[in-house]
């Protein structure tokens, strides 16, 4: 065949870009997302599974669902950047005067796709899956506004993922590390397809971002229930509707960097390229100006969820709800105003680098009252020490740290001295996984019962705890101090003996975080095993405050079989202790549900054709791809029938069913909630 | 952030419609949404080419060398035309139950919107055969991407357009079309607002500076 | 919400309407027209006259925010005027920013 035609079938691909590699672990990593992949397959063929997966998942529009599988595909990928985090630590520890075990290139994929991984691919999707799961219930709402584009979200994201994973076995990453700063991005220094596969896949989880943002607050604006003003929204609507907007607003700077880097890349043009009038530094610039108001995206979600976890488990009403909200809006405008201060060194007046230390430094009081309000929360509060609450411990803690060292950042002086080094590594993990990664591990215990109709072993629960907190403190604690030692990030190699004891150190704690993964997982098989004896059929093991425990666990797929009308933030918690909680509405009526459908999926499928074939220069594949995307929203604008009814006589079935189960369940105090007896219905207080 | 019933601005269905006027406000205000997002990503464009037209000249043409006064007049002219006849086109979606009164409008809007996109074509071919590529300089890129992202929009705009008329004549003006049609004239206003920043910052700026 | 819950001045009429994309129409050709005399007579000196077409296109925006896309003042616009402000902050931030950031690195390294 000739070399024309080659390149017109398959752009850049051939035979050599598939395993196996140079590198024996690339390699092994190839072979195990292989091997995954093809253990899901089979186990899906052999327990004749795939029709249950088709009709009940992946056509799904139900934001339950949908909130489920993105935490699904977060946990997956989360395996996977833990595993690379591991690499690195041992890399780093056995590489002073030595070589270690993996090539500097190597060791670069490995920093860029943890990063690039747990950014896009861990922590986005598990913000958007808890919040898909959990608000429209806050909110008294049956669905969210725009069920298939919310499905849509999904799936870009998941294409994205899924780019990720390819790249592990097909050709390489990027080694530009997750912020893929030009001119090292640029084709002239990375002419691989690395860059390609990086710019396409954060793009594809950015666009359907957007959209998702689009929906929460679209969601939170116009579908509030009855009575449900703004301000008698729990905190996490709150922090949700924020990081909704942070979401509008702060993806669309990333789209136009990625895209004017790709256009740089692809056709020659000069936006961040040395010579030709390009501006590297306009590319900081851009980056920035998505990623500081994107670590609040992420951090935002966890405020919600340690506000409703550390009122329930305290018993008490969240301290301060009006200042919570106010700090809350304040963070989310203040985050548009300090994205100068990841670029300090980058050689701008004095001036500029002191206006956006001050705008950064004033971060820190908003921040600052909601940790007060958590501790005035839990003060006399009768608080139980369960594992969402341990976490929320780690987290008050290691927070304050993490805030306190970013204060310290701030300082451009200081800043010149640190930057780029550990110390601002720890810094940002310091902030990320007792913030963020802590956070939803909360939640995903919090509101497991919920979603799954039965409660998550305890017993193992703490086990993880202990094995993350502990973890995270020895991974991270060493690198402040290996940062101020001089020790600089992504170093694949180092000459410093006296970097050895915390380089090993922070390896230990990086094993512990493994230990802390598997006890989640046993913690998961363990409690599947045991669900009848951890059910909780009645939706409420927690005494909680708000809507979302006044439904059945799992709640039916149209949330409520009347929507709420409600008086109050805990109107849950009142109607408990009036006894009204379990009264049978006077009527109920038909509800209409979103049809199931697969466009969403095909449109995710094509998504994932057009960023693997552009990344490979395949052209009529990119085509085919971007045009099949259009034409799965076409297609969708022209099914007239989108809806189904649930007649109101299945509703009320359905409904008196669950009143009954409530009412022949024994209730429990508080403090027995982790113990068998505990089947989802809490002791109607005084 | 008043929490009472609020409508979506503008181009209400009220009056021939009030069922579809409860249903449209959560779907206007989600497109809403969308429009500020996107105005966001012009304005970046726009920041971009501002510090690129000063300093990514890199001795090749200055904004002054590429800026034709008479073709951007005629493009702002068809193009404010054409959001007056989206307007006429809205008036009719909303106010009249046939829709041979909004193709007519939409006919029209759709023949500014060819003309504009003809013009900017000729524009870009005419800076192209004088050695103006988007590869010859910083200033370059910034100004071709500019105006070309824009100029998609303009073409994905009329695709809309073609879409949906092809679904009126289908299926005559029900009321999920009513509120595309009306998404569609709030898509195409916002770029004319967009084209307004670029005709000043871009060619008054580039004749005036 | 039913337009009989509306204050008389906010209820939807078709002539009304029109009239208002006629204003429309008429305010940006004014305008417009205005900011071409502007540039090609080049009555003031450049920072000026760059001041003045900056404030033209400003005015010119609001204009047609206001007479095409019926964002306003009036109680049942409330959400979106406030989307639109928001923006309006998110975008002079980005914008003023970016711009104060590139031009004070460019001139450090002249």
């Amino acid at each position: 065949m000739s070399e024309e035609l080659l390149y017109w079938l398959a752009g850049d691909l051939r035979w050599s870009d598939f395993p196996p590699k140079a590198d024996m672990i690339a390699t092994i990593a190839a072979l195990i997302v292989v091997a995954g992949a093809i253990g899901v397959v089979a186990t899906l063929t052999i327990a004749r599974r795939w029709r249950w997966l088709f009709d009940n998942w992946l056509s799904s529009l139900d934001h339950k669902k949908i909130g489920i599988m993105y935490m699904v595909l977060a946990f997956v990928m989360l395996l996977r950047a833990v595993i690379e985090a591991v690499l690195m630590r041992i890399q780093q520890a056995l590489s002073v005067n030595a070589q270690g075990v993996v090539s500097a290139d190597h060791f670069a994929q490995l920093f860029s796709t943890h990063g690039t991984i747990m950014i896009f691919f861990v922590a986005m999707p598990f913000i958007s899956g808890l919040i898909n799961y959990v608000m429209p219930l806050q909110i008294g709402a049956r669905d969210l506004t725009f069920p298939f584009m919310n499905a849509v979200g999904l799936w870009l994201s998941a294409a994205g993922a899924a780019i990720l994973m390819a790249s592990l076995v097909i050709g390489e990453f990027s080694t530009g590390g997750w912020s893929g700063y030009p001119p090292f991005t640029e084709l002239a220094y990375s002419p691989g397809e690395g860059v390609d596969y990086w710019i396409w896949a954060v793009t594809l989880s950015s666009i359907g971002t957007t959209l998702t943002g689009i929906n929460f607050a679209t969601t939170i604006y116009k579908e509030r229930c009855e009575g449900m003003h703004l301000f008698r929204m729990p905190l996490f609507c709150w922090t949700s509707l924020c990081t909704a907007i942070l979401m509008i607003f702060a993806m669309p700077p990333l789209t136009v960097a990625t895209a004017l880097l790709a256009l740089d890349r692809y056709a020659g043009f000069h936006f961040f390229t040395n010579g030709a009038g390009g501006n590297m530094m306009n590319y900081a610039n851009l980056f920035w100006l998505f990623g500081h108001p994107e670590v609040y995206i992420l951090i935002l979600p966890a405020f919600g969820v340690w506000s409703e976890v550390i009122s329930t488990f305290s018993g008490k009403r969240l301290y301060g709800y009006a200042s919570m909200v106010f700090a809350v809006m304040c963070i989310a405008v203040l985050s548009f105003t300090v994205w100068l201060h990841h670029f300090f060194t980058m050689g701008q007046s004095t001036n500029v680098n002191a206006v956006f230390g001050i705008a950064t430094m004033l971060i820190g009081i908003p921040t600052g009252v909601k940790v007060y309000d958590w501790l005035l929360t839990m003060y006399r509060g009768r608080i139980r020490l369960t594992a969402p609450m341990l976490f929320a411990m780690t987290f008050l803690l290691c927070f304050v740290i993490g805030g306190l060292t970013g204060i310290i950042l701030a300082n451009p002086p200081v800043d010149f001295q640190v930057h780029n080094s550990l110390f601002l590594v720890a810094h940002f993990h310091n902030m990320l996984i007792p913030g963020t990664l802590f956070g939803m591990i909360a939640g995903y215990m919090f509101w497991f019962p919920k979603a799954f109709g039965f409660r998550l072993d305890e017993r193992w629960g703490r086990i993880a705890w202990a094995c993350w907190s502990g973890g995270f403190l020895a991974a991270f604690m060493p690198l402040y101090w290996l940062g101020l030692m001089g020790m600089m990030r992504r170093t694949a190699i180092s000459f410093e003996a006296a970097y050895q004891p915390w380089l090993n150190a922070a390896w230990a704690g990086a094993a512990l975080i493994v230990c802390g993964i598997v006890a989640l997982g046993i913690q998961l098989v363990v409690s599947v095993r045991r669900r009848s004896d951890l059910a909780v059929p009645v939706g409420d093991p927690w005494d909680g405050h708000s809507l979302e425990w006044w439904t059945p666990a799992p709640p039916p797929e149209y949330n409520f079989a009347r929507r709420p009308r409600i008086e109050d933030t805990e109107a849950f918690t009142n109607a408990k202790r009036d006894g009204r909680a379990y009264h049978a509405p006077p009527s109920y009526e038909d509800i209409e549900v979103p049809r199931n459908t697969l466009i969403p999926a095909g449109i995710g499928a094509a998504g994932f054709v057009c960023a693997f074939a552009l990344s490979w220069h395949i052209w009529w594949a990119a085509l085919l791809g971007l045009a099949a995307m259009w034409a799965g929203v076409v297609l969708r604008s022209l099914q007239g029938d989108t809806e189904r009814v649930i007649p109101a006589a299945e509703v009320q079935r359905q409904n008196e069913a669950w009143l009954d189960c409530a009412r022949q369940t024994a209730p429990v105090t508080r403090f027995a909630e982790v113990e068998r007896i505990n089947r989802g219905r809490a002791m109607e207080t005084t | 952030m008043s929490a009472g019933k609020n409508l979506h601005p503008g181009i209400n269905l009220g009056h021939s419609d009030p069922a579809g006027h409860h249903q449209a406000e959560p779907v206007m205000f989600g497109f809403w949404i969308f429009l500020m997002s996107d105005l966001v990503l012009f304005a970046l464009l726009l920041a971009t080419y501002s510090a690129m037209s000063v300093h990514g000249v890199a001795g090749g043409p200055e904004p002054r060398d590429v800026t034709d006064l008479a073709s951007a007049g005629i493009e702002t002219a068809l193009l404010l035309l054409s959001s007056f006849t989206i307007g006429m086109a809205s008036l009719a979606n909303k106010y009249h139950d046939d829709g041979r009164r909004l193709l007519q409008w939409l006919g029209l809007t759709a023949v500014l919107g060819i003309g504009f996109l003809a013009m900017e074509a000729r524009d870009f071919a005419s800076l192209i055969a004088e050695g103006a590529v988007p590869q010859r300089s910083g200033f370059l890129s910034a100004h071709f991407t500019l105006l070309g992202c824009h100029a998609l929009h303009v073409a994905a705009g009329l695709l809309w357009m073609a879409v949906l008329v092809l679904q009126l004549m289908a299926t005559g003006l029900e009321r999920a079309l009513r509120l595309r049609f009306m998404r569609l004239a709030l898509f195409w206003h916002m770029l004319d607002i967009v084209w307004v920043a670029i005709l000043t910052f871009v060619f008054l700026y580039g004749a005036a500076g | 919400m039913n337009d009989e819950d509306l204050p008389q001045s906010e209820r939807e009429d078709p002539r009304r309407e029109f009239r208002h994309i006629l204003m429309g129409l008429a305010s940006a050709s004014v305008l417009t027209a205005l900011a071409f005399f502007l540039a090609v007579a080049k009555p003031l000196a450049t920072g000026w006259l760059l001041a003045a077409l900056g404030g033209l296109a400003l005015v010119q925006i609001a204009a047609q925010f206001r007479f095409f896309l019926h964002v306003d003042l009036k109680k049942s616009h409330r959400d979106d005027l406030q989307l639109v402000l928001f923006a309006g902050l998110v975008i002079a931030l980005m914008v003023g920013g970016s711009i104060w950031i590139l031009f004070n690195q460019h001139a450090r390294m002249g």
